[in-house]
């Protein structure tokens, strides 16, 4: 549905968005992640149309941005950063102007209006004006403004940014229930966004593609290894935290053992493994064995925070090698 | 063509639904009901005065009423101009309306179209406010008709080329005061121009006075339509136009 191919953003002095490539099927739903200034916006209205790639290609529903925009524009919804409404139209008003800008009329027109406005729960503010609406309200006028069309592909540029967690957790599963009809992007630098309402992930950070997967596999990718959380009991009282450490270590296959936090009888430690080597069985036999008690043992699931500073935080790490000259 | 009008319509909208259009009108309809009334006033009292003296020569109510009035309204849209076209794009820009209308299947042209002839209407409303005073001079004298036509004709071509030049000056800025101040010195400049032809006859004195929009609508007070005048308001509109248009492009490559 979406192909993007080297799709470069240039600057005077500064390239915001560097050779990026993607593709998003049909259906999907994509977040787009990256830390503040990463380029995701400038992505999105390259491809909305708003502006033009400095080089490289992007094509929506087979259409190319550059060379028709118009068809790119009748297929996409956009919702941008602060959603564009007009404070003095009221809600209905607003929804007829966008309505017909995107070149409904007439019958089709109410039709739509009054789907998107059920959709969106914004019936009860049909004819309040915009500009007296909440912030989460306004949010939901820009998400209908955005779907009037019944487009193949929304656009969303941070559709949660400012809203309250209930208003958040709305905004999510109204997205989720979109997903269905539409081909959505969805641009975010909250994790727990992406790991809840997407499928797919793109992340980027200071303007270049860092990863694109799906959110499970990124998750394994980025581990590498996989980590085991054990908590160990003493039987009698006092656990002597470095016996079992060393015991642990011993274990075929593990890599490193960590203790995560100790009390008087009971210890965590994390167990890292190489990737494939399933070593849970081993290291529960090594614990009962010692005389130990096995109180928990779990896979640690890394979270997507974790993945994205490992993914985002070795670039920054690469990048600081190079050396800044000081003036002596 | 369709999407103009919906442009359009939603500019007429924002502006008779906020009171910028009510105050725009009464502020124009007070300040030319004082020129009527003045030039009404002078009118009496010279028709008076050359009654008592004796001589009878013949007052046109063209000549003397409707003729400096039509100019006296040419150089106060001069004023007004600046605070219609100065929200027109400044106002999305700072909003970030201009992505919705941008991202639109609609074509820049039709955008910039659309408000500039939302504006140009917007003005044609203030005329029609002068028209109603110009009605008593029908009702109760005897002037000719087609002179007046023409000048407001020239008023509006006038005014459409300003308006083109506001609508220009208003993409370049988020700022509305910006906006409306610079356009109000470019009109500004524009009408002065004509000064220099008073005492200097060089070539680029002549161009100076040429580039003055007043000096355009002399013909069209008079109530002649000197094609050569037209052309040059139509070449105005044109140009603002088109400079709004590549601005527009640009506004998308740098922003």
């Amino acid at each position: 549905m979406i192909t993007v191919k080297e799709l470069t953003k240039r600057y005077a002095r500064t390239i915001a968005v560097d050779q990026i490539s993607f593709a998003v099927e049909k259906g999907q739903i994509v977040g787009f992640l990256g830390p503040n200034g990463a380029g995701k916006t400038t992505t999105m209205r390259m491809l909305t149309c708003f502006f033009p790639p400095t080089s490289g290609t992007a094509t929506v529903a087979g259409f190319d941005v550059l060379e028709q925009p118009l068809e790119v524009k009748k297929r996409i919804g956009y919702l941008p950063e602060t959603p564009p409404i007009y404070p003095e139209m009221s809600t209905s008003e607003y929804l007829d102007f966008v309505g017909k800008l995107k070149g409904l009329s007439g019958a089709d027109l109410a039709k739509r209006i009054d789907y998107v406005c059920g959709r969106c729960a914004i019936n009860d503010v049909k004819a309040k004006q915009l500009g007296k609406l909440s912030k989460g309200y306004r949010q939901r006028v820009g998400l209908a403004q955005a779907i009037i069309h019944n487009p193949e592909v929304l656009i969303l540029d941070e559709p949660t940014a400012g809203l309250d967690p209930k208003q958040i957790n709305e905004t999510r599963e109204l997205i989720k229930d979109l997903a269905g009809e539409h081909t959505i992007i969805l641009s975010t630098h909250i994790l727990p966004e992406v790991e809840q309402t997407c499928e797919q992930v793109i992340i980027i950070d200071k303007g270049k593609l860092v990863a694109t997967d799906s959110v499970r596999n990124l998750q394994a990718r980025a581990r590498g290894a996989e980590s085991v959380l054990v908590e160990v009991a003493g039987r009698k009282g006092n656990l002597e935290a470095s016996s079992v450490q060393h015991r642990l270590e011993q274990v075929a296959g593990v890599s490193r053992v960590l203790c995560k936090q100790q009390m008087d009888s009971r210890a965590i430690f994390e167990v890292e493994s190489k990737k494939g080597s399933s070593i849970r069985g081993d290291l529960a036999r090594a614990v009962v064995e010692s005389g130990w008690d096995l109180n928990e043992l779990r896979p640690a699931a890394m979270s997507l925070e974790e993945v994205f500073l490992q993914l985002t935080g070795s670039e920054a790490a690469s990048q600081q090698e190079t050396p800044v000259e000081v003036q002596a | 063509m369709r999407n103009i009008w919906i442009i359009c319509r939603k500019e007429l909208g924002s502006y008779f639904v906020s009171p910028v259009a009510y105050i725009l009108l009464i502020m124009f309809g007070l300040i030319f009901g004082f020129f009527f009334w003045n030039a009404l006033g002078a009118f009496v009292f010279e028709s008076i005065q050359s009654q008592m003296s004796g001589r009878s020569f013949p007052m046109n109510v063209n000549e003397w009423i409707i003729r400096p009035l039509l100019s006296n309204v040419s150089v106060i849209g001069l004023f007004f101009i600046p605070m219609i076209t100065m929200r027109l794009f400044a106002e999305e820009k700072r909003t970030g309306t201009i992505e919705l209308l941008a991202t639109s299947p609609v074509r820049d042209i039709e955008i910039i179209l659309g408000k500039w002839f939302a504006s140009v209407v917007l003005y044609a409303c203030l005329l029609l406010f002068t028209a109603v005073n110009f009605a008593f001079l029908f009702k109760y004298g005897n002037p000719d008709w087609k002179p007046l036509l023409i000048g407001y004709l020239g008023l509006l071509l006038q005014a459409g080329a300003l308006l083109a030049i506001g609508t220009f000056i208003s993409t370049l800025t988020k700022n509305q005061i910006i906006a409306g101040a610079v356009t109000f010195g470019a009109c500004l400049l524009l009408w002065v121009l004509e000064w220099v032809s008073g005492y200097e006859t060089a070539t680029w004195a002549r161009v100076l006075a040429y580039m003055s929009v007043i000096t355009h609508f002399e013909s069209f007070g008079k109530g002649v339509l000197d094609s050569k005048d037209a052309v040059f308001y139509l070449t105005v509109i044109f140009l603002g136009l088109f400079f709004t248009a590549r601005s527009m492009e640009s506004l998308r490559w740098r922003s």
